[in-house]
């Protein structure tokens, strides 16, 4: 399928879910990320029993806690 | 009030623009920010707006100055070490700009008394370093109904949201719950470049800016996502959950949590 990556265009094996997407782009630490799908904010209990489908735009936004 | 002969000279490339001149400009001199964090962001975005003007500004930090900060902490100089920020600052900020009052606040921020001190001002630049207090901060701008700059750092990368509360995307609406400490990595252990911290604050005093003038487009609802190794910036929407605590227009949420401690870029615990 063809995806939508934090604004990059990305070919994915079909059927993955969230939880699969963040392993197969290899993000180490699941918990850094929050998942936002077709603009919307996932729970992250959601994330083993969402599919991504073809066409899905998918961001990753990372936790950022620095400032000092 | 009026502008005097000096400010008029101080502010003239403001008065120059049309989205400021005198109007604009007095109405940023009776406007008061919170600047919480005197370090990375806190830096750049207080000398901003103490150039710019901004009739009081406080200046929250408990910490003094460590030799580690100053690759980035620019309000703070080699003779600094071992002085409190806020001392070290306020002197910096009274000779920029000796019109605008610098409150400072020598201490943490905590549970029991952000909500009185946000109360204070117009607006709340989240300059901190660690979870426990991004989302306390976010909780208790929340429940004050005060808008507030988010921005967070790490390595090469920063990010910022502006949240109107009841009206925008929180930074809960993002990203909901602390992760377990250990899961992201802080400053201390990744690095950070204080260039892209420079940037980062001086976005968030931008941000405050805008907010007083009331003038164009604020980042609501849009996280602004810096990736300064690539050098590319771009904008992700985002959107009020109102499933989401604090955020909706009944909040779960009627008081603020203590705080875990957890710092994000300082070596040492606080």
């Amino acid at each position: 399928m063809r995806i939508q990556i934090n604004g990059q265009p990305k070919e994915a094996p079909d059927g993955l879910s969230v939880t699969a997407l963040i392993a197969h782009e290899k993000i180490k630490q699941p918990l850094m990320v929050s998942v936002e799908l077709n603009g919307d904010i996932l729970d992250r209990e959601a994330f083993e029993n969402t599919t991504v489908k073809d066409g899905d735009t998918v961001e990753f936004l990372y936790f950022m806690g620095g400032g000092a | 009030m009026a502008l005097n002969d000096d400010q008029i000279e101080r502010y003239m490339r403001h008065l120059s623009l049309g989205e400021i001149g005198g109007k604009g400009q007095e109405k940023l001199m009776n406007s008061s920010a919170l600047v919480i964090g005197a370090g990375g962001l806190g830096s750049p975005a207080a000398y901003y707006l103490t150039a710019a003007g901004i009739g009081r500004i406080g200046l929250v930090d408990g910490d003094v100055v460590d030799r580690s900060n100053l690759q980035r902490q620019i309000l703070h100089g080699t003779p600094d070490i071992g002085r409190p920020k806020v001392e070290s600052a306020k002197e910096k900020l009274n000779a920029l700009n000796p019109d605008v009052e610098i409150e400072t606040h020598q201490y943490f921020l905590d549970h029991t008394n952000i909500l009185d001190l946000v109360k204070r001002y117009d607006f709340v630049l989240d300059c901190t370093d660690g979870f426990p207090i991004k989302f306390l901060i976010n909780d208790a701008c929340v429940l004050a109904n005060k808008p507030f700059s988010h921005a967070g750092i790490l390595r090469w990368d920063g990010q910022i949201l502006t949240c109107l509360p009841w009206r925008s995307a929180t930074y809960r609406c993002v990203f909901r719950e602390q992760p377990p400490p250990g899961a992201v990595p802080t400053c201390a252990e990744a690095g950070v470049l204080g260039a892209m911290a420079g940037t980062v604050g001086t976005i968030q005093a931008t941000e405050a800016v805008k907010y007083f003038l009331g003038k164009g487009e604020l980042l609501e609802n849009r996280l602004l996502i810096y990736d300064s190794m690539r050098m590319r910036m771009r904008t992700v929407n985002v959107k009020r959950d109102p499933r989401w605590p604090v955020g909706a227009p009944h909040p779960d949420i009627h008081e603020l949590a203590p705080l875990g401690q957890e710092p994000a870029c300082e070596l040492k615990k606080r």
